[in-house]
This record gives structure tokens, C-alpha cells and sequence, in this order.
């Protein structure tokens, strides 16, 4: 699945930099920062988040940082108000099966598989993900290269809500522009 | 950190103290009717679908509570990327033991089947 990103020499050392320096600025805040901004500074602590950020920079600053990438800013804007709707999904999905629980909803399980216009990775993840936090449905198999879901459903009205309707496929496709 | 007087109760306190709790009681509410779905749900798939969705809301609504009640500090920073990350890793562990359960065979319990 991976793609050999074509990163020589200049490009691979600023993105392990920057991911180390991501890693480390978030380490310190972490164990230093309490109510008084700064604590008091041990060496040893200081070492540690040294080693870690270190390893992490050498073995994560691929994922962190792609090689490639277009609109980068567009497309994170994006999923900033992508993400909020999907909090608003995952407030709808609770109060769903809370209610499904009660037995005010029936349960009628079944499976759908439906074909998207998706096909990178990180669309491909973030679609599984939504389709698993939203009402009343759960991801259970993805084949990348026709972006085909299989999607084990609670009841009708969740599975025409992604096979019918499919407003979250518009909304993730707009989000990596992939339509 | 907050410190309460109840002899002397200051308004503002007593809001956040309400709003907090209120907070984390729907939280405990979701967390107990997702339990209540893991027993009686029907099958494997079913119980999956109480216990992922109702726990990623649950954890939400309890951590948004301890926000609430710690006012603005580097602890509610903290609980944030708490919430933040069980928001990711949650639907990814779901996803993990349907789809291992599917590819194992576990059937799909149908409505009028009986209960497994």
C-alpha cells in the first residue's frame, strides 16, 4: 500500500527535523507544562524526550510529513469542518442506539456493499472511520483499488443512508477531492 | 484548580459545578445503556454496534465534564488529545474485531432467527 515517496537527501532531513521537533515540543509540554507554565527541569526527563522524539522522527516523519501532497491547506481546512460534522454524527450514532437499546428503534441487521470514487489511503481511512462513528453502521471490509466498502448495517434507514443518499461519500471526496 | 466553599457558595462556581455534572451524568448515561446493548443485543455484529458507538460518546461527554469542572488549564489540554485519540482508535478497534469476526465466519444474525 505504501508508496516509495521520492524524498532525497534536503527534503528527508527538514521533514526528521520537523517531526522532531513536533515530537519534543510536545513532550515537554506535556511532563513540564503544569499550572505555573514551566516546572523545574531534570536532566534525566530531559534525556528521555531527547531518545524518544529521536526514534520517533527517524521511524514516523513519513507519515507526518508526506513527500507529496497538493492543497494540503485546502484540503485540511476542509477536514477541520468535516471533523466537526462528524462530531455532531457521533452525538447522533449514541443517542441512535441508546434508542435501538430502549427497543423505541428496531434491530434488523444486515450486510451492503457499496463502490466509492475513493482511492488514497488517507480518504480511504477517514471514510471507514466516519462510516463506523455514524448512526448505526460499522465498516468491515475495505478493496482499495475499487474503493468498494462492505458495511454491516443495524436496519434500513443507516444502510440507504450510505447506498441512497450517500452524503458522507460527497462530503469525503469533496474533503480530499477525490469526487 | 477549583477550589469549592460550600459555606460561602459563589455563583460561578456553582454553574460549572452543575454544568460539569450534568456533563458526565449523560455520559454514565450513555456508558450504561451501552452495556445494557452489549447483553442484549442479538448477535456478535449487533453488540459491536452498542457498545462502539455509545462508549466513543460516552467518553466524550464524561471528558468534556472534567473540562468543564477544571476551567482552562494545561490538564484540560490534556484530556482533550485524551478524547481526541480514543475518537481514532476507537471505530479502528470496532472495525478490527468485525472484520475479523466476518472472516472467520460468524454468521449474521437476521431478524426472526433465533437469538445467538
Amino acid at each position: 500500500m505504501t508508496e516509495t515517496t521520492g524524498k532525497t537527501g534536503n527534503g528527508k532531513a527538514v521533514s526528521i527535523l520537523l517531526t522532531f521537533i513536533i515530537a519534543f515540543t510536545l513532550w515537554m509540554l506535556f511532563s513540564y507544562w503544569n499550572k505555573y507554565l514551566l516546572g523545574h527541569y531534570d536532566p534525566f526527563r530531559l534525556a528521555r524526550g531527547i531518545i524518544v522524539a529521536v526514534i520517533i522522527a527517524l521511524t514516523m516523519h513519513q507519515l507526518l510529513i508526506p513527500g507529496r501532497g497538493e492543497k494540503v491547506l485546502v484540503k485540511l481546512r476542509r477536514w477541520c469542518l468535516y471533523a466537526l460534522w462528524e462530531l455532531w454524527q457521533i452525538a447522533l450514532a449514541a443517542v441512535d442506539v441508546a434508542m435501538r437499546v430502549l427497543g423505541i428503534r428496531p434491530v434488523n441487521p444486515r450486510l451492503i456493499e457499496f463502490e466509492t470514487t475513493l482511492r488514497s489511503d488517507l480518504a480511504l481511512t477517514t471514510f471507514g472511520d466516519s462510516i463506523t462513528l455514524t448512526p448505526g453502521t460499522i465498516t468491515i471490509n475495505i478493496e482499495p483499488e475499487r474503493g468498494k466498502y462492505l458495511v454491516h448495517a443495524i436496519d434500513q434507514g443507516p444502510a440507504d443512508a450510505l447506498t441512497v443518499d450517500q452524503t458522507m461519500q460527497k462530503k469525503v471526496g469533496y474533503v480530499f477531492m477525490e469526487e | 484548580m477549583l477550589t469549592i466553599d460550600i459555606l460561602t457558595p459563589d455563583p460561578l462556581s456553582t454553574l460549572i459545578n452543575i454544568l460539569a455534572t450534568i456533563m458526565m451524568a449523560m455520559g454514565g448515561f450513555f456508558m450504561i445503556v451501552g452495556s445494557v446493548g452489549l447483553l442484549k443485543f442479538p448477535d456478535f455484529y449487533t453488540r459491536l454496534h452498542a457498545t462502539g458507538k455509545c462508549d466513543t460518546m460516552g467518553q466524550i461527554l464524561i471528558i468534556v465534564g472534567c473540562m468543564i469542572y477544571q476551567g482552562f488549564d494545561f490538564i484540560t489540554v490534556k484530556l482533550f488529545f485524551v478524547s481526541a485519540f480514543y475518537i481514532f482508535a476507537g471505530p479502528a478497534a470496532t472495525h478490527a474485531l468485525m472484520k475479523a469476526a466476518y472472516f472467520t465466519g460468524l454468521k449474521v444474525w437476521k431478524k426472526g432467527d433465533p437469538k445467538m
